[in-house]
């Protein structure tokens, strides 16, 4: 098909012709159009099915306010359902397709909803399924469901990658029309740092839509030529395609820059869109203002739009609607569309205007004191029913009306922060309020300034205002007509006028809201839905509100408002997401011997942000407890290596060192010698155990604090708040070095020889020089700076040896060779939490936040002597009393029998309930040294009652075992091999 | 002498480069960082200790300073000093000699991974990636900043040149994430 509606002129590149689909038909276009305009000059007015009633509708507007002529774009799992096709810009190969349909567009088998419209008022749901109740969710609601909506997504991930980033500017200028083009010359020319932002891909805004003249040029050229200045300014950024979506604290200001969208194809590597965060000084807001309709009798046909947008459409996209229009207005700016129009060629069938006042045209017929009060066409519009003010009706034939009920200002961006807009009687139209965002102010029609040459005044003085500029630019002579326009909302006495075409809420449905006593605004937006979805309400709230205030015998300020709320138009989600996905969600941390780990084929487990090797199978190993077995096994019995580094490391320096570290832990630290370690317990100050580790003291002023891997972040935030907020005059300095150090526990019967190999020997590190918690510095492998550690998580006699960590790759390798003769084996995260458990260490499954050192068995750490964090706290009633939990050993009567983590015990008799609990299940493991499946718990006096029996329950997976009480030192509780 | 391999944070024997159209970008092993942490009290002598170790002022907030060696302000009273590795694989010791009880100094040499961005249009890489202000960091200037929810220092070494210190066991992490906004502008 040709563009039979295009007309000459316009702001399009005729040289090319791009081709596109919709709705599996094939067209042309050129670029610089856009969807919606193509469609247009194809003489595509049908363009989707709308959201409850499935009626056909068309485009409404030209711009990104459109509530109607939404598409799905794109094909496969880059398709974008509810993409407004007014902000579609135009390429080659472009595929769309209508929404809401079935089986077709043009018949939709369920527009047999619009039948039953009576039923379907608003509220209807709410209404109609009430009960039985549990029908609603099985039910009505997937039934409904399917029914409503627009788009479909395409159920497959978004194959698009997005980016985010942060820009800085002096002056941040939302909309480029002339207001914000204006303002951008003026802070540019003054040295500012400006970005100037618009959503559109031709910076101008309304002069591009426009034919008188800006200064001695055409309104375009003039925007063009401003633009070429700016572009010239290296202070100036100009961000086309870029919606600032939300105004947030501090100056700062979403923006969803389109880097992509009108590309065929975004080449490798290219985000589809960037989500910028805007850090101004200070804003300008110049974002225009929106045309709003007035509410007839069926005025959702295809072809009915609003005035401006059929001039937008004729003059920026050289297309008319139809090669015959009528104009219904009730200001002089619907006029203006029907003189451009005119001028162009397009036959106008009438100007029909509500005012008995309205201005005649020597080109075309005025009615004046007339209302449009019913349209008919089955699929787009063929006539227009005129009421004139003798009573009687003319009928116009035209395929397009252009409505014009006056221009409400995008004050949007100013409540973002709950300010208020106020009524303006001028405009009948609301304006940006006193209490805007801190450091925004409003210029152009986005203030009410609904003139070309005010807008351009106000632009200038705002810049102007904002940067204390004492002169003003000359600004250019433009249209400057005062506001001509009575107020008129809707049509009265219609039976089906629509106010939300996005939502297919009518002027009775208003009406029924009002009568049904949902009368504030908001329960009027939540009842008929007025106001929601992707368009929220920019070409409908205000009049709902009006219709409102009329059935409320109200004013519309006093009537109310509703909020306007971020974004500003729809985000994908993807760009909330940018990169983070994936693999990339959020950061990974590897250990120094990760490459050599993944050569093992070690597999990896997530702990926090770490990726740790949870154990190395071996060929022949086919289940993952065989690993683990084995190497709990050879590690129990000769000697294993593991990669430690996890844990938290700080660095403690100065001379309180000792003394801080006597407030931070339960224990005594403060007489602890140089060249020891000691395990410390950390309390929180409502007493609750923080985090376990240990401190080596390494010089008189200096010590290495380990945490658990888990709050390696929080206890150094911990410290850092100690140091720097309880204990200013502490001398005393931190720094982390998780790091820095490779550290890895080599432990098992073996393990001096092991290390003996590798420690240089003028270190002797025998039991007799180097005892159970030395530490010290010493060399290995001919000179290497290192560390050494005696302590021991496994229970057998043990070493944690730390090297600088870009050799702790070659370390590991190292140890390995040098191990071989006593079958040395490396072991992960799963072996060693079976060790531990074995031993009966506590770890994150018992520090969980809820248990004191009472409750763990390590209730003598807490030392009396001294004020430590937490000290006091943990002696309170409740945590000390006779029935307190204990840490204690589960083993199942039957041996085979699993024990479960996250299992309640209960007494051997009695009901099974919360009442009657007695305890529950931390920690569980096989323990290949005991043939045994055995458990860590918490348990109600749990000291006292070894070898009792009870039942370990877990009553939601039906699950009954019973369990012996046992030490939960299963494993020399002695302590006989560690200081071996 | 010992005899253990060292390996880059990112696991290769050699740094790794990458340059993708006017910037290139680097990792860089050869470098020992040690933190200085003034002692309570000892704030001015701290201060003229380390300006005897770098040749130059103690920097002040945000700045860089110094020579062969050169430190950055890392918080009040606390700098991180860089050197060449070769000759100062045992930086801390060296600075703790010089500095005495005035400061605290811990070894920081393998606790980062050091990145480098030189080229021209390398804002255009770092404003998908900081939040900073980069009209403020301006040569000579260091900052910290998150990277990806990775905690980092920038330094402008120059307008075409720039160094990112990292955590070293996130170095595949930032190198992927600055790698990637690259690919992005270029």
């Amino acid at each position: 098909m040709t563009q039979v509606n295009r007309l000459t002129g316009g702001q399009i590149d005729r040289n090319s012709t791009l081709n596109f689909y919709f709705d599996g038909r094939s067209y042309t276009a050129h670029p610089g159009d856009t969807l919606a305009s193509a469609l247009l000059a194809n003489n595509v007015r049908l363009i989707g099915r709308s959201f409850k009633y499935h009626r056909p509708r068309g485009l409404l507007t030209a711009g990104s306010e459109e509530p109607n002529g939404m598409v799905e774009l794109r094909a496969g799992a880059r398709k974008e359902p509810n993409t407004r096709a007014t902000t579609i810009e135009m390429f080659d190969g472009l595929i769309a397709n209508a929404q809401n349909r079935w089986p077709s567009l043009r018949f939709d088998a369920l527009a047999v909803n619009d039948m039953f419209s009576n039923f379907l008022s608003a509220g209807f749901y709410y209404k109609t399924f009430m009960w039985p109740a549990a029908f609603w969710e099985k039910l009505y609601e997937p039934i409904i469901r399917r029914a409503a909506g627009l788009g479909s997504l395409s159920m497959q991930a978004d194959p698009d990658e997005y980016d985010k980033g942060f820009r800085h500017c002096d002056l941040l200028i939302i909309g480029a029309g002339p207001a914000g083009l204006m303002a951008a010359l003026t802070a540019g020319r003054a040295g500012a740092d400006v970005i100037l932002a618009d959503e559109d891909f031709t910076l101008g805004g309304r002069l591009n839509s426009e034919t008188f003249s800006v200064g001695d040029h055409s309104a375009p050229d003039w925007a063009a030529q401003a633009v070429a200045e700016l572009s010239a300014m290296p202070n100036v950024r100009l961000m086309p395609r870029t919606t600032v979506i939300g105004a947030f604290d501090h100056g700062i200001y979403g923006a969803v820059e389109r880097t992509g969208d009108h590309l065929p194809s975004l080449p490798t590597g290219k985000p589809r869109q960037i989500l910028w965060r805007i850090y101004s000084q200070k804003a300008l807001l110049c974002a225009g203002a929106t045309e709003r309709p007035i509410a007839f009798e069926n005025n959702d046909r295809p072809g009915i739009m609003t005035a401006s947008a059929l001039r937008t459409y004729v003059n920026r996209f050289a297309v008319t609607a139809s090669p015959r229009v009528a104009i219904f207005t009730n200001n002089d700016d619907g006029h203006r569309t029907a003189s451009d129009l005119h001028a162009k060629g397009v036959k106008i069938a009438a100007v029909v205007d509500v005012r008995e006042d309205a201005p005649l045209s020597y080109d075309y017929e005025v009615l004046k004191g007339a209302q449009v009060v019913n349209t008919k066409g089955r699929l787009g519009l063929s006539f227009v029913e005129v009421a004139l003010p003798d009573g009687s009706t003319r009928t116009l034939d035209c395929g397009a009306l252009g409505v014009s009920g006056g221009w409400n200002a995008n004050v949007h961006l100013t409540c973002h922060q709950r300010g208020r807009p106020v009524w303006n009687e001028a405009l009948a139209a609301f304006v940006p309020g006193e209490n805007l965002p801190v450091g925004m102010s409003v210029a152009g029609s986005a203030n009410g300034v609904m003139s070309t040459h005010g807008a351009l005044r106000s632009g200038a003085e705002a810049a102007a205002a904002v940067l204390d500029l004492t002169t003003l630019p000359d600004l250019p002579e433009a249209e400057d007509a005062p506001i001509a326009l009575k107020p008129f909302w809707y049509v009265q006495g219609c039976k089906r006028a629509w106010v939300d075409q996005q939502n297919d809420v009518t002027v009775k449905d208003v009406k029924l809201s009002y009568q049904e006593g949902f009368r504030s605004v908001e329960h009027l937006k939540r009842y008929t839905t007025l106001g929601m979805a992707t368009d929220q309400g920019k070409t409908s709230n205000i009049t709902g509100l009006a219709i409102m205030a009329e059935v409320a015998g109200k004013s519309i300020p006093e009537t109310g408002t509703t909020i306007f709320r971020p974004p500003y138009t729809p985000v994908p989600i993807g760009a909330f997401a940018g990169r983070m996905t994936g693999k990339e969600f959020h950061p990974t941390r590897l250990t120094p011997s990760h490459h050599w780990a993944k050569e093992r084929g070690a597999v990896f487990v997530e702990a926090g942000n770490w990726l740790r090797a949870q154990w190395f199978p071996l060929p022949g190993e086919t289940h993952w407890r065989e690993s683990v077995d084995r190497e709990v096994r050879q590690t129990r019995a000769s000697v294993g290596v593991c990669d430690c580094t996890t844990l938290g490391k700080i660095d403690v320096q100065g001379t309180d060192a000792a003394a801080f570290l006597n407030r931070v832990y339960a224990n005594g630290f403060a007489k602890l010698a140089v060249g020891k370690t000691r395990y410390g317990l950390m309390l929180r100050e409502d007493g609750m155990v923080m985090d376990d580790g240990t401190a080596a003291r390494l010089a008189e002023d200096h010590f290495v604090v380990t945490t658990t891997t888990a709050n390696a972040v929080s206890v150094y935030r911990h410290m850092e708040f100690v140091r720097q907020c309880l204990f200013p005059d502490m001398d005393v300095q931190l720094i982390s070095t998780t790091d820095g150090w490779a550290q890895y526990a080599v432990a098992g019967p073996n393990s001096r020889k092991l290390l003996q190999k590798i420690v240089d020997p003028e270190f002797d590190i025998s039991n007799e020089a180097f005892p159970f918690m030395a530490c010290g510095k010493i060399t290995v492998c001919g000179g290497l700076r290192a560390r050494l550690f005696r302590i021991s998580f496994s229970g057998e006699l043990a070493f944690e040896i730390a090297v600088p960590s870009r050799y702790g790759d070659a370390l590991m390798r190292r140890l390995m060779i040098e191990g071989k003769e006593f079958d040395v084996t490396p072991y992960g995260t799963e072996a060693l939490s079976v060790m531990r458990i074995e031993k009966g260490h506590p770890v994150g499954n018992e520090l969980n936040g809820t248990t004191t050192a009472l409750n763990l068995g390590l209730g003598k750490m807490v030392s009396k002597k001294k004020d430590s964090i937490g000290s006091v706290l943990c002696e309170r009633k409740a945590l000390i009393a006779h029935d307190v939990l204990k840490l204690v050993g589960l083993k199942p009567v039957n041996p085979e029998e699993k024990i479960t983590a996250g299992g309640h015990l209960m007494n051997t008799d009695g009901p099974v309930d919360s009442a009657h609990d007695q305890g529950y299940v931390t920690s569980a493991a096989y323990s290949p040294n005991l043939n045994s499946n055995i458990g860590l718990g918490l348990l109600k006096r749990g000291d006292a009652r070894m070898g009792e029996k009870m039942r370990l329950v877990s009553p939601l997976t039906a699950l009954t075992v019973e369990v012996e009480i046992v030490s939960a030192h299963f494993i020399d509780p002695e302590g006989e091999r560690l200081r071996a | 002498m010992h005899d253990l391999v060292a390996i880059t944070a990112l696991g290769g024997a050699a740094p790794r480069v990458d340059t993708v159209g006017p910037v290139t970008f680097t990792e860089v092993p050869d470098v020992a960082l040690t933190s200085v942490a003034a002692r309570l009290g000892q704030e001015a002598k701290a201060r003229e200790a380390l300006a005897n170790v770098i040749g130059a002022p103690a920097p002040d907030i945000q700045r860089i300073a110094g020579g062969e060696k050169t430190a950055f302000w890392s918080g009040p009273d606390q700098w991180m000093v860089e050197a060449p590795y070769n000759g100062h694989h045992d930086l801390a010791d060296q600075v703790k000699a010089a500095v005495g009880n005035t400061a605290s100094v811990t070894e920081q040499t393998d606790a980062w991974v050091r990145f480098d961005l030189r080229g021209d249009g390398i804002p255009s890489v770092l404003e998908l990636l900081s939040q900073l202000d980069l009209r403020c960091l301006s040569s000579g200037t260091a900052a910290r900043c998150s990277i990806h929810h990775v905690g980092c220092y920038l330094l402008c070494r120059d307008a075409n040149h720039y160094s990112i210190y990292g955590p070293r066991s996130s170095a595949g992490s930032l190198h992927h994430a600055v790698l990637t906004s690259m690919r992005s502008v270029y």
